[in-house]
């Protein structure tokens, strides 16, 4: 970050001591990212702004208790995931899968299918987004949010562990799943003709 | 038709932390050394870090202007109910 920006923390500071433009500049800084993180996880727009504005009012209420101990950016992602999880509590289709790829420390592909071509030139394609968004979706939402924080959003493992108030360890076993999984996924959309059965134990 | 070994299983599980650059160089020689004769974990590695590179590409989501306006007003009201100032 240029050094002419005031850093998170500085503009905490003065958001807490009544400075309304340093917690609008807050906004402005993380809007997007907790509304990918919303949009991503509940697939619904509506939904998506009411978790966005939940997050923001109740970081705004609670700015006053904020102790700084963690990062503004890890505070309010926290907010931000609790208030998507509240809108989640309905069943979502693929939601059964969340107790076999958390219990089957050994689960494996049943295909390797090889990659016909290199996805990336693909990526401005609508129809390739739609595939990733789908795929993304049928992760139960153990492996969705850790995924999504760390690998679309960007954090450190450390911050989306952090966020999810879960052990490093355990953020970095739920995102292998969670990759394991996408590619698994991702695999029908890419795949080449060549399929290598592979056996289950 | 090609079947796991306990030694693919093994590295499948320690992929992420691979691509990652988590691994000490010693496990990473020896992955890599697996990976030049294993055409199944090859083939893991690479789509599995394409996977990875697809969602990072994919970039965030941009707050559309109608919402970003509704959440500023939103906040304001809650600031001034916060001051106890009335709404205008």
């Amino acid at each position: 970050m240029p050094s002419d920006q005031p850093r998170d923390e500085d503009l905490v500071i003065q958001a807490q001591a009544g400075d309304e433009a340093a917690f609008t500049e807050l906004v402005h800084r993380h809007e997007h990212r907790v509304y990918t993180l919303a949009l991503r996880m509940l697939r619904n727009p509506a939904d998506a702004e009411d978790a966005l504005q939940e997050t923001f009012i109740s970081a705004l209420n609670g700015l006053p208790n904020f102790r700084r101990e963690a990062t503004f950016a890890t505070w309010l992602y926290r907010i931000a995931y609790n208030a998507t999880l509240m809108r989640l509590r309905k069943p979502l289709p693929g939601a059964s899968l969340d107790e076999v790829i958390e219990n089957d420390e050994s689960a494996m592909p049943r295909e390797l299918t090889d990659w016909s071509h290199d996805p990336a030139a693909a990526l401005l394609n609508q129809e390739t987004r739609e595939a990733m968004d789908a795929a993304v979706a049928t992760l139960p939402e153990t492996l969705r949010s850790i995924f999504l924080l760390r690998d679309v959003d960007g954090l450190s493992t450390e911050e989306a562990a952090a966020v999810l108030n879960i052990s490093i360890e355990a953020a970095k076993v739920r995102l292998h799943r969670a990759r394991l999984a996408l590619r698994d996924k991702l695999s029908n959309y890419f795949g080449a003709p060549r399929v290598i059965e592979k056996e289950v134990p | 038709m090609d079947h796991l070994t306990e030694t693919c299983r093994e590295i499948k599980d320690k992929l992420s932390a691979y691509l990652d650059g988590e691994l000490e160089s010693a496990l990473c020689a020896e992955i890599e050394q697996h990976l030049r004769g294993c055409d199944d974990c090859r083939v893991m590695v690479d789509t599995l870090n394409k996977t990875i590179t697809l969602y990072r590409n994919y970039g965030q989501e941009t707050v559309p202007p109608d919402v970003h306006e509704r959440l500023t007003r939103v906040l304001n009201l809650q600031q001034l109910k916060t001051q106890g100032k009335p709404a205008e």
